[in-house]
């Protein structure tokens, strides 16, 4: 129910990114979501990737700062209120997003969310009762 | 105007007399009621008799501010705190002050010190003196105050901060000399000329500048934008504060150091060894008159060189030329004194970080600023935005309470603060003064 991202620190200056995706892309690691926060000094860039152990032992060795953390990919009908119905199962149950990002696969359908949580048990119990349907780990290293 | 006729142009034969027989008393007294001057001296082999000419100043060991760190707070006092009737403190090189004390007849002999350093720089009775120095631990407020009221000039007891407002009273009241360090003097002329103040309302005539180093070519700078003499200063709380030396101005070159309390000295800041008069090292202070915090052989870590060559003014001391730099690392930020050691002893506190960093230090139009670079390591990195700005945040909170003045922190990535072989080069010093 759970899938593993890693997230790499970056200072904000040019070819940082860059340099990241030439990494993994040496490392034939292929990439699955990103997403990239930013400061005015700093950016926190979050990606699931194939292979995650082995594109953290990349990094590392290239001097990036790099951690790993849990979060949960939700299936959302790619329609009007898609997304509105699976924050209404959240509501009220004392459960935080801490951020999330969305991709939609190529078939067009449905579009893929991924949230990272506070509280990752609770929310996972929460959107399985209301019937969400969650991504194994697998499915989307695979996608 | 020479304010102490008396001492001031002593020939130089009395000034000395004056001083072997003042060393000779002080030394006496700190080991018999300071320990570690009587430790420092035993380890050493001198005794109090042994000091027959000022050549024998060179036998005393030096004292240096690890030795007041050791002894922090008041165990390099000469009298029971009951005879101190104030304290006041400087930065520190770890989390702890410097502290120092004063008894009533200190704090007279400063007063009389800075009513020669006024009179020193033009300043007299009629004047309005606006005194933009901090009040508080640091000595620059309190010290120009005394002697600005001893001198029988009106003091204006503003100390620092909200600028628009100082150049209101500076108008509305008549302020006609100006006291602050020579960047805040810097940062005033640039609110006048933004706020579109007739500078022909403002009546200051003369500014004492100092608590920092600074170059000619600010003085031309500030001379030019505000339209005045400025001065140098100097001073240092564990000599005294501000009131050790200053320029005249009739010279405007070389600070002159009122000798009949101080004895000061070059010495070579790796061997320790004196050098001649005229050639450039570390000043060393022994002073001759205090009574609280008495200190011999002091070393500042300022450089500089001694000029013997009799002045204009027809003061007789000797003069000391305006401080160039450090024999350590310490750095002066807006007017208060910075060792990295503080630096590292605040982020060696906050769980994960690694004592990889280092201190950028620039100036923004006429102000320092300083930013502490921290390399993120796994310890302290998350994949929330806020709670790496939080870290951020709480180092930046925790470095102004420690430092006494503000910076600011970056998280940098790791491995790109240079590793140096040997000693890390923590500081780096953008600015042009």
């Amino acid at each position: 129910m759970k899938v593993e991202q890693i997230s790499i620190f970056l200072e904000n200056k040019s070819g940082r990114l860059a340099e990241v995706t030439r990494i993994l892309s040496q490392a034939g690691i292929n990439i699955r979501a990103l997403s990239l926060a930013d400061t005015s000094d700093f950016g926190i860039l979050r990606l699931i990737v194939n292979d995650t152990e082995k594109a953290k032992a990349v990094l590392k060795e290239n001097g990036f700062t790099v951690g790993k953390t849990e979060v949960v990919a939700i299936e959302v009908p790619d329609r009007p209120g898609g997304l509105a119905g699976i924050l209404e199962a959240l509501e009220g149950k004392d459960i935080n997003v801490e951020y999330m990002y969305a991709f939609v696969q190529s078939s067009g359908e449905n579009a893929i969310i991924i949230f990272r949580f506070d509280e990752l048990e609770k929310a996972i119990a929460a959107l399985q009762e209301a019937g969400v349907r969650i991504l194994k780990g697998e499915e989307v290293y695979a996608l | 105007m020479i304010w102490n006729e008396e001492f001031e142009t002593l020939p130089r034969e009395a000034i000395e007399a004056i001083q072997l027989k003042r060393l000779q008393s002080v030394v006496e007294r700190v080991y018999a009621t300071v320990a570690p001057y009587r430790k420092k001296m035993d380890e050493a082999g001198v005794k109090p008799e042994d000091i027959k000419s000022l050549d024998d100043l060179r036998r005393l060991p030096f004292t240096t501010k690890d030795d007041l760190r050791e002894n922090y707070p008041f165990g390099m006092f000469a009298v029971p705190l009951e005879r101190v009737v104030r304290v006041h403190a400087s930065s520190g090189t770890t989390g702890k002050p410097t502290v120092v004390g004063y008894t009533r007849r200190d704090i007279d002999t400063w007063a009389e010190l800075m009513a020669r350093t006024l009179a020193c720089a033009g300043v007299h009775r009629g004047d309005v003196v606006h005194n933009a120095y901090g009040y508080g631990l640091f000595t620059g407020g309190l010290g120009f105050h005394y002697g600005a009221e001893r001198l029988g000039a009106t003091v204006i007891p503003i100390s620092g901060g909200n600028t628009k407002r100082q150049i209101m009273i500076m108008k509305d009241f008549g302020s006609t000399v100006l006291t602050c360090t020579p960047s805040y003097a810097l940062n005033i002329a640039d609110v006048i000329r933004e706020t579109n103040v007739d500078s022909s309302e403002l009546k200051i005539r003369v500014g004492i500048f100092g608590a920092e180093p600074w170059s000619e070519n600010m003085r031309e700078e500030i001379e030019k934008k505000l339209g005045i003499d400025a001065i140098d200063i100097y001073g240092l709380s564990e000599i005294m504060g501000p009131g050790v030396s200053v320029e005249c101005i009739e010279k405007k070159h070389g600070l002159h150091i009122f000798e009949d309390h101080f004895i000061p000295e070059i010495i070579d800041p790796q061997t320790g060894e004196v050098l001649p008069p005229g050639e450039k090292g570390e000043l060393v202070f022994t002073t001759l008159t205090k009574e609280a915090f008495p200190v011999i052989r002091y070393r500042t870590r300022d450089i500089t060189r001694l000029i013997t060559e009799p002045c204009i003014c027809g003061r007789t001391f000797y003069r000391m030329e305006k401080v160039t730099g450090r024999s350590d690392d310490m750095l002066i930020i807006r007017g208060v004194n910075v060792f990295p050691s503080q630096i590292e002893h605040v982020l060696m506190s906050v769980e994960g970080v690694e004592p990889h960093y280092q201190i950028i230090v620039d100036r923004e139009g006429a102000l320092d600023v300083m930013e502490v670079q921290v390399e993120v390591s796994e310890d302290i990195f998350s994949d929330e935005i806020k709670v790496l700005e939080g870290l951020a945040k709480r180092i930046e909170q925790e470095m102004k309470e420690t430092l006494s003045v503000s910076c600011k922190v970056r998280l940098v990535e790791p491995k790109t603060i240079q590793r140096s072989e040997g000693k890390a080069k923590r500081v780096i010093d953008k600015r042009k003064i």
